[in-house]
């Protein structure tokens, strides 16, 4: 697109209606980060199209001043793909969350993921169900007490990251809801990405699973319990960087080592590496940090772009209705 | 009502000139016994006879040789008059093993011509058949006039200068078994000879072991001493309205009508879908039509099927998604907020017998509830049926046009049978048709996603990429002022009265309803919808010429119903609707007009047979002053 797009700010990206999560929800601070980075972006508004299922993080195209479609639980990234594949000129968001995105959605995530759309998720991960009233979901720690599981939970969590790189994934990052800066730098990089962006955020709910991840919020904690990977440098953490990510290459694990001394065994983020990003995603406390940055991008071509060649390429010559009509065998009565 | 059949007893081979006939020819499925239907059936159409076929496969992709299970047949029924149905009872079987024999012979009208290969008669497949002895031994088939011939014999001797295997030389069986029928019924075997070419261009020998094989059965015929009773015979051509004429079956001519439909409404097309019997082959024929305004997506399952689609309506492309009864149920929830989000949709159902998987690879017309009712929340949609093979070109189209008017889902109904079965149609000349472009709605100055058309009630289509048409939409309830989230009790009484009302005045934008067959009142009407049309309008059509007072009413337009429906039924004494169902739409008509509408009901995986419905007739009509009784009866509660 070569027009000239008009200077626009946040303000430009907020629509009228009243903001209605709850107070102190995490969705208010990604919201803003988002609102932000869209000006920067320095694309149309008229061509940005966020799509959502249910839940508390699917309200969210309702608040920008863009086009939205709020659709049914777990489907966005389906409409979103179908959105795509009827105007690759778009710029098409899905927003999700835990539930949507990996429970009653899962199959979808995995699709989308694969055929690498050209799309950002955005996953707000708050490792429950807020908006139907706080039972555990299929991020929720075992053992959380909630009214589905008021003994605690059994089931086994799964790690968003790790899925989106195991169904094929191109571009896997994680941030976290209040980190501004750190949060509209990644978005910012999923956008720019040809594919599939998949964001995790890792956000808070004040409600009902408030401090889940207060390790890596905390200003003070997360300086123990964050790591962040930023491509070609050392993955270092602590106060001081006193502490170091390596692998281990008798068991191919990580291990967390002291960073002093260690110079030659500290592992230097690469981010074009999918086996480094799968133990990175994996990486959670209390033994490791969390991982946070873009933890795998890989250049590959997309389904809708790949469509739209096709498309071209067959549709070199249009095709005829008359001449359809009369394919194969006619024959005349008289 | 109860069902009965009665026997046409109409076509026998006793003459050297008949009006009809019917052949079916059964076979392995390996046996190649569609390709030789097709053949004969380009034949048949080129001969100028009207015809009608029904391909009838096993739901096995590669059953075991020789299986009951594996016999794959093709039907079809060819005559000099106006022929609607793939035809009752057989007069001709062509039985290429045991296994096809036990399976159809039961069809075949005593006194019928049957053809077997005598070859593969062997031990081993009369036990896979369950035969006890030698059905051609034992007398079992003395009721019919049989022409047992040892085929492979025959064939293997035909091929022989071509050094093919036995393998591959057994192969060219079906084609000496069509070069004899052709011989029967005096077709032309020019057109099988080209196709044959084409098809084997790679492999000219093969080609031309086929078209050995071919020429072997036709002078088998010509030349051999026959039993009594087995000449050619002379079938008159039908006298049908001049123009150019092609076979299509209802698949095809359903994804012609969506491209027409696309074409007409100047607008891109997104079909999506995911693989499921019988509905497969419209996404296998869309996709190879791409050079058209249509793009064709496999989803990773029938609910991302239907939300895709309605992703590319919400970006200004019309979706379309396709299945059959298991699947349409999974996109109940999609089709809904496409209501909800005033989108247009078109959602194609082929219908298949169920519940569940059911009988995926036959047919019937069970899905009717579900396509009227089968949503959450109070969802009208409208619903369409197809009613002929070629007809769906046309209900396709109108499927299209009323989705992108009046900004809702359209549910359009086929079957398991009018997706395989084919017709001769008469091309229509496209340069006719009547455009309806869309006008995606572009003006920002005061827009809002909820300004309708005060005349349909449908609301404005915004797409993205137009500069101040930003906006959100979405499941849950909108104001009807704003289009924004609206949870007031006023407004949802509200909306749900606009989705009510816009999808009844349809009413007032399709035809009125018209008598196909016989007058509008009488003693008797039959109404039918979707594929019985054919069965029902032979019935009539026999019925009438007897002199009965009895009328056909084929119902297109299922929902909305047509606006004088309810009249015209008034108009007669009886009515009775023929279904594949257990009696879906004759309740709606007695609930719609308390009239007393009697459901002929049948759900064999197999169409009805005229002989079943003018059974029907007969008793309906018998019994008149019984039921009349009761209609007096039910008129008054009525009033």
């Amino acid at each position: 697109m070569n027009q000239a797009i008009p200077a626009l700010t946040l303000k430009d990206f907020a629509s009228d209606q009243e903001v209605r999560w709850c107070p102190g929800c995490g969705d208010y601070a990604i919201l803003k980060t988002i609102q932000k980075l869209m000006p920067e972006l320095n694309r149309p508004r008229e061509n940005q199209v966020f799509v959502s299922g249910i839940g508390c993080s699917s309200r969210f195209p309702y608040y920008m001043n863009t086009f939205g479609f709020h659709t049914i639980h777990g489907r966005a990234p389906a409409v979103a793909t179908g959105v795509k594949l009827a105007n690759e000129e778009l710029d098409v968001w899905v927003i999700t969350g835990d539930g949507d995105g990996f429970s009653i959605g899962g199959n979808h995530m995995l699709h989308v993921l694969r055929r690498n759309v050209d799309l950002q998720i955005l996953l707000f991960n708050n490792e429950i169900y807020g908006l139907t009233k706080g039972q555990y979901s299929p991020t929720s720690q075992p053992g959380t007490r909630s009214p589905s599981s008021p003994e605690g939970s059994i089931d086994a969590p799964l790690s968003p990251c790790e899925v989106a790189l195991g169904a094929g994934g191109t571009f896997i990052a994680r941030s976290i809801d209040t980190e501004a800066k750190h949060l509209s730098a990644v978005v910012k990089a999923s956008h720019a990405h040809k594919g599939t962006g998949f964001v995790e955020i890792l956000q808070n709910c004040p409600i009902y699973n408030d401090g889940v991840f207060e390790q890596v919020k905390d200003k003070k904690l997360a300086q123990d319990f964050r790591v962040e990977a930023v491509h070609g440098e050392q993955l270092l953490f602590g106060k001081e960087k006193e502490k170091a990510i390596t692998l281990n290459r008798d068991t191919l694990a990580l291990e967390v080592i002291e960073s002093a001394n260690n110079a030659d065994r500290i592992l230097v983020h690469n981010e074009t590496n999918r086996v480094l990003a799968q133990l990175l995603a994996a990486m959670s406390g209390p033994d490791f940090p969390v991982a946070v940055g873009v933890l795998y991008s890989e250049a590959k071509s997309t389904f809708t772009a790949d469509t739209e060649a096709h498309l071209q390429q067959v549709r070199r010559s249009s095709g005829n209705l008359k001449g359809l009509l009369h394919s194969g065998h006619t024959w005349q009565v008289k | 009502m109860e069902l009965a059949e009665e026997e046409l007893g109409e076509h026998h081979l006793d003459e050297k000139e008949v009006v009809d006939v019917v052949v079916r020819f059964a076979g392995d499925s390996g046996d190649g016994m569609q390709l030789t239907g097709n053949n004969f059936t380009q034949a048949t159409a080129l001969y100028g006879n009207d015809l009608s076929t029904f391909p009838d496969f096993p739901a096995e992709i590669r059953a075991p040789i020789g299986a009951t299970f594996g016999v794959s047949a093709f039907q079809i029924y060819f005559g000099a008059e106006d022929v609607t149905t793939a035809g009752d009872e057989l007069d001709v079987l062509v039985a290429m093993n045991p296994a096809a024999l036990v399976t159809n012979i039961h069809n075949l009208v005593e006194g019928g011509l049957v053809i077997v290969d005598s070859g593969a008669f062997t031990a081993k497949n009369l036990t896979k058949a369950k035969y006890a002895s030698n059905p051609l031994e034992d007398g079992s088939v003395a009721r019919y006039r049989v022409l047992d011939v040892d085929i492979s014999k025959q064939v293997l001797s035909a091929v022989e200068p071509f050094g093919l295997g036995h393998k591959a030389a057994l192969r060219c069986k079906n084609m000496w078994t069509l070069g004899l029928v052709m011989w029967l019924f005096d077709r032309d075997r020019a057109p099988t000879i080209e196709s044959l070419k084409a098809k084997f261009a790679s492999k000219p020998e093969i080609a031309e072991a086929n078209i050995a094989a071919l020429n072997a059965g036709h002078a088998y015929g010509d030349t051999a001493e026959l039993p009594v009773g087995i000449h050619v015979y002379k079938v008159p051509k039908a006298k049908v309205a001049p123009g150019t004429y092609r076979n299509i079956t209802g698949t095809t001519a359903l994804a012609w009508g969506l491209i027409a439909g696309s074409e007409l409404a100047d607008i891109d097309m997104l079909f999506a879908s995911y693989p499921i019997t019988p509905a497969s082959n419209l996404l296998h024929e869309l996709a190879n039509r791409k050079q058209f305004r249509v793009n064709t997506f496999q989803a990773e399952d029938e609910i991302a099927a239907v939300c895709a689609a309605m992703g590319a309506s919400f970006a200004g492309s019309l979706g379309v998604t396709s299945s059959a009864g298991p699947g349409i149920a999974l996109k109940a929830e999609g089709m809904a907020l496409g209501a909800a989000s005033e989108l247009p949709l078109v959602i194609v159902n082929t219908q298949r017998g169920g519940p569940s998987t059911g009988l995926p690879t036959k047919t019937e017309q069970s899905d009717l509830n579900m396509a009227l009712y089968g949503r959450h929340g109070d969802t009208p949609i409208p619903v369409i049926a197809s009613s002929t093979p070629a007809d769906c070109f046309d209900v396709a189209i109108e499927a299209v046009r009323i989705a992108i008017k009046y900004m809702t889902p359209v549910m359009l109904l086929s079957d398991g049978y009018l997706a395989n079965a084919a017709e001769p149609w008469k091309i229509p000349d496209s340069e006719k048709f009547e455009p309806f472009p869309v006008q995606h709605y572009a003006d920002p100055a005061g827009f809002k996603p909820s300004i309708r058309n005060d005349d349909t009630l449908a609301r404005v289509w915004a797409k993205p990429g137009m500069p101040g048409m930003e906006h959100r939409i979405g499941g849950i309830e909108r104001s009807f002022d704003t289009g924004d989230i609206s949870y007031d009790p006023a407004n949802h009484q509200k909306m749900t009265d606009l989705r009510h009302d816009k999808v009844k005045g349809i009413a007032n934008d399709i035809p009125e309803q018209e008598v196909c067959l016989g007058s509008g009142s009488g003693k008797l009407v039959v109404v039918g919808w979707g594929s019985t049309f054919g069965a029902i309008h032979q019935a009539v059509k026999r019925a009438r010429r007897e002199g009965l007072d009895v009328s056909h009413v084929h119902v297109r337009y299922l929902s909305p119903l047509p606006r004088n429906l309810g009249d015209l039924l008034r108009g007669f004494d009886q009515v009775l609707v023929p279904e594949m169902n257990t009696g879906q739409f004759s309740r709606l008509l007695r609930s719609e007009y308390l009239i007393p509408a009697d459901g002929l009901n049948k759900v064999a995986g197999q169409p009805f047979k005229i002989g079943e419905i003018l059974a029907a007739i007969h008793q309906k009509i018998s019994n008149q002053g019984v039921d009349t009784e009761q209609l007096g009866a039910s008129r008054e509660v009525a009033s």
